[in-house]
C-alpha cells in the first residue's frame, strides 16, 4: 500500500485492535470473578489485585529478567490476596463486600507503596506474536501482534463454560453458590469450596495486571489500571455469570476504549470526552435495558449478598 | 546507686530530659543551615512532571549548608496545607516549594499569610498584586523549547504527519501543541499535527491508545503534554515512530527513536533562588522565563536528527537565547481560518494575550472542544 494513510478505515481498525490490547485485563478480571461469585461470593477486590499483580509482575520481570516469572509472579500476589479475602469472609457475620473494598484499598495502596521504585526502571516485556505476517498494511500488522495472555484468555471462556456444566467441580462451584445448604448436605465444606473459588479468581485477576504492566500500555505507573478491575467486576453482572458473555463484553470493552481516541484520529473531535466515556456508557445502557423490577437478575447465583 | 530504688517517676523525669536535650541540640543543628521544602503532586520518579521538580531538588541538595525536606504524592487539597505546616514546625523548613498548579489558591496563599516570615515559591505563575508578598509563582515559557522541538520534529518526518498526546484543551497545552506545529511548519510548511486530547493528566491506556491511533493514521514523529510520557514514549518506539519528549529527558527509554524534547530546568533555577533566599535578596514575586533565562531547556539531539535539522533548530535556540525572537508573530491563522494574530503584531512571551490561548493554529488537526 503506496499511502500509510487508512482514512476511515482506521475506526474500525482501531477498535479492533483495541478489542484485543484493551480487553485482556477485564478478560481476566471478568472471568476470576466469575468462577469467584459463581461460587457464592463477591470479591470486589479485585482492582486491588489486579494493580497488585501489574506491580509485583514488573517488579519481578525487572528484578529476574523473565517477564513469564512475573506473570506467575502476579498469579501468585493475586492468588495470595483471594485467600486473604476468602479467610476473612468465612469468619462468621462477614460482609463480603465490605471486605472487597477493603482489600481493594490495601492492594491499590500496597501496590503504590512497593511499585514507588519500580516507576523509573525498564522491565522485559512479554513478547507478541505476529498473525499480520499476511498482510501488507502495517496498521493491520500492528493491530494483530497479539499476546500469549490474551489467546489464554480466550481458551479460559470456552473452557470455564464447560467446566460449569459438565465437570464434578464446577457442579460443586455452583452448589455452594446456588445452596450452600445442598452442598453441606451432599458432604462439602462451603467454605473451603469459596476459599479455593476465590483464589483461583484472585489468581486470574493478578495474571490480568501483568498483562497491564508487561505488555499494554506496558510500564508500571499508578494510573496504570485507573478502575479496569471495578468496571470489570460489574462486568461479570451484565454478562449475567456466563463466562462465554464476559469474553463478548471485555471485547466490547475494550473496543469502547479505541474509539474516543481512534475518532479523534481521523478528526471526529467534537464530543470526545464523550467518546471517552462510550464503556460506561455502554454498561449503563445495559443494565437498564437487561434490568426489570419483577424478577432477580436472571444467572445470578442464589447464595450472592446482592441478590440473597 | 541503689538501682532498686529509682523510682518510674525518677526514671521518666531522666529520660524526658534526655529526650529534650537531644531534641535542643538537634534544633541548634538545624538552625544554622536552611530547610527547603519540596512538595509534589505525584511521584518522584515518573520519567515527567513530577520527576523534573525532583531533579531540581536534587540539585539543591548538593548546595552546601542546605538541608532539603521532601513529599510526593500531595492532593491539591487540604493535605497540602498539612503538609507546608508540617515541613515548617517539625522539619522547620523556612523556604517551601509547592511545586503543582493547583496548590497555589487558596492553600498556599492561606500559609503564606499565616507564616509571613518564611518564602513560599510556587510553580504555575499565579502569584498577584493581592496575594502575600512571601509568595511567589514562578513559570517558564517551555514553548520556546517545544518550538525547537517542532522544527526538529518538522525536518525528521517523511510523511509530514506528526502527532500530539495532550491531556486537556486548556491555554497551557495549546500553547504547546501551536508552538510545536509553528515550528515544524518552518522546516516543512506542508507538516500537519494532529492532536488527540484523552482527557486528564495520567490516563496510560488511552495515551497508549492515541500513540497506536495517531500511528495508523500515518504519523512518524510524535510528542505529548501529559504528566508522564513514558507510556506514549515507549508505545511509539515499538511502533517504530520517532518521539520528542516532553519534561524531562527520555531518550533512555527510546535511545533509537528520541529526536529531542521540551524540558524543564529546575535543576538551574531552584538552586539559583536558594542561593538568593540565603543571601537575603528578594526573589521577584512574579518569575518567568524561558530558554534564555534557563527555566526550559532542550534534550540533546538522538542520532536520527539530520545535520540540516540541527543547525536550523541551534540558530533558532541563538535567537531565543538573544531575546529577539517571538513565536507568535502575526499574521496567524487558526485552524478555522480565522485570523488570531494580525499581520505586524508580535506577540512576546510575556504578553498576557498568550495565557488566554483558545485556538489551534492553522497545521493543527483537532478542535479544542
Amino acid at each position: 500500500m503506496a499511502d500509510a494513510s487508512l482514512g476511515l478505515w482506521t475506526v474500525p481498525l482501531a477498535v479492533f485492535g483495541g478489542a484485543i490490547r484493551v480487553s485482556t485485563p477485564f478478560l481476566f478480571v471478568s472471568l476470576g470473578e466469575c468462577i469467584t461469585e459463581r461460587s457464592g461470593r463477591i470479591n470486589l477486590g479485585l482492582e486491588g489485585t489486579l494493580v497488585m499483580g501489574a506491580m509485583s509482575a514488573y517488579g519481578i520481570s525487572y528484578l529476574s529478567g523473565s517477564p513469564w516469572l512475573g506473570v506467575l509472579a502476579a498469579g501468585i500476589t493475586g492468588a495470595l490476596f483471594g485467600a486473604l479475602h476468602a479467610g476473612i469472609c468465612s469468619l462468621p457475620r462477614v460482609n463480603d463486600i465490605a471486605v472487597g473494598i477493603a482489600l481493594m484499598l490495601l492492594g491499590t495502596g500496597l501496590a503504590f507503596f512497593l511499585g514507588k521504585p519500580l516507576i523509573e526502571p525498564t522491565a522485559a516485556r512479554l513478547p507478541a506474536i505476529d498473525f499480520g505476517w499476511w498482510s501488507d498494511v502495517p496498521q493491520l500488522r500492528a493491530a494483530l501482534r497479539i499476546n500469549v495472555l490474551f489467546l489464554i484468555g480466550v481458551a479460559i471462556a470456552p473452557l470455564l463454560y464447560w467446566a460449569f456444566r459438565t465437570t464434578r467441580w464446577g457442579l460443586l462451584i455452583r452448589t455452594a453458590g446456588e445452596s450452600a445448604d445442598a452442598a453441606r448436605a451432599m458432604g462439602h465444606s462451603v467454605l473451603l469450596i469459596r476459599l479455593r473459588a476465590t483464589m483461583v479468581g484472585g489468581f486470574l485477576a493478578g495474571i490480568g495486571g501483568s498483562f497491564l504492566s508487561l505488555f499494554y500500555p506496558g510500564s508500571w505507573n499508578e494510573g496504570l489500571s485507573s478502575g479496569q478491575g471495578i468496571t470489570a467486576v460489574a462486568l461479570v453482572i451484565f454478562a449475567r455469570w456466563d463466562p462465554m458473555l464476559c469474553l463478548w463484553a471485555s471485547l466490547a470493552f475494550g473496543g469502547a476504549a479505541a474509539l474516543g481516541p481512534a475518532l479523534q484520529s481521523v478528526g471526529v473531535t467534537s464530543g470526545y470526552h464523550l467518546f471517552n466515556a462510550a464503556p460506561y456508557i455502554l454498561t449503563l445502557a445495559i443494565m437498564i435495558i437487561t434490568c426489570s423490577p419483577k424478577r432477580t437478575l436472571t444467572g445470578a447465583p442464589a447464595e450472592l449478598s446482592i441478590t440473597r | 546507686m541503689d538501682f532498686g530504688r529509682i523510682s518510674r517517676r525518677h526514671l521518666l523525669q531522666g529520660s524526658a530530659a534526655l529526650a529534650l536535650g537531644s531534641t535542643l541540640g538537634a534544633r541548634g543543628a538545624a538552625a544554622a543551615e536552611t530547610t527547603v521544602g519540596f512538595i509534589y503532586v505525584g511521584s518522584r520518579d515518573d520519567y515527567g512532571y513530577n520527576q523534573a521538580h525532583a531533579q531540581g531538588a536534587a540539585a539543591v541538595k548538593k548546595l552546601p549548608g542546605i538541608k532539603v525536606v521532601e513529599e510526593e504524592k500531595v492532593p491539591e487539597t487540604d493535605a497540602v496545607e498539612k503538609t507546608i505546616e508540617s515541613m515548617i514546625n517539625l522539619d522547620g523548613a523556612t523556604l517551601l516549594f509547592p511545586t503543582s498548579f493547583g496548590y497555589y489558591n487558596p492553600h498556599v496563599v492561606k500559609m503564606a499569610a499565616k507564616f509571613p516570615k518564611l518564602h513560599f515559591e510556587h510553580c504555575g505563575g499565579l502569584w498577584s498584586d493581592k496575594d502575600p508578598k512571601n509568595a511567589g509563582s514562578y513559570f517558564g515559557y517551555i514553548d520556546e523549547a517545544q518550538f525547537i522541538s517542532g522544527i526538529v520534529a518538522g525536518y525528521s518526518t517523511k510523511s509530514g504527519k506528526l502527532g500530539f498526546v495532550a491531556a486537556k484543551p486548556i491555554p497551557q497545552v495549546l500553547r504547546n501543541i501551536n508552538a510545536f506545529t509553528l515550528g515544524a511548519r518552518l522546516a516543512n510548511p506542508k507538516a500537519t499535527t494532529q492532536v488527540i486530547f484523552t482527557g486528564d493528566w495520567s490516563m496510560p491506556v488511552k495515551e497508549a491508545e492515541a500513540t497506536n491511533s495517531l500511528i495508523d493514521q500515518g504519523v512518524d514523529v510524535l510528542t505529548c503534554h501529559v504528566d508522564g510520557p513514558k507510556t506514549m514514549v515507549e508505545n511509539a518506539a515499538r511502533r517504530g515512530a520517532m518521539v520528542c519528549g516532553y519534561h524531562v529527558n527520555q531518550s533512555p527509554l527510546a535511545p533509537k527513536a528520541y529526536l529531542t524534547g521540551a524540558e524543564w530546568n529546575w535543576e538551574a533555577l531552584y538552586p539559583k533562588f536558594v542561593k538568593m533566599i540565603v543571601a537575603g535578596e528578594a526573589i521577584p514575586n512574579f518569575y518567568r522565563g524561558g530558554l534564555k533565562e534557563e527555566i526550559v531547556k532542550v534534550s540533546p539531539y538522538g542520532e536520527m536528527v539530520s545535520a540540516e535539522a540541527r543547525k536550523h533548530a541551534d540558530d533558532v535556540k541563538a535567537k531565543f537565547m538573544s531575546g529577539e525572537f517571538a513565536i507568535f508573530k502575526g499574521p496567524i491563522v487558526d485552524n478555522k481560518g480565522k485570523t488570531v494574530i494580525a499581520g505586524g503584531t508580535d506577540r512576546g512571551q510575556q504578553d498576557p494575550e498568550l495565557e488566554k490561548m483558545d485556538y489551534l493554529v492553522e497545521g493543527v488537526i483537532g478542535a479544542t472542544a
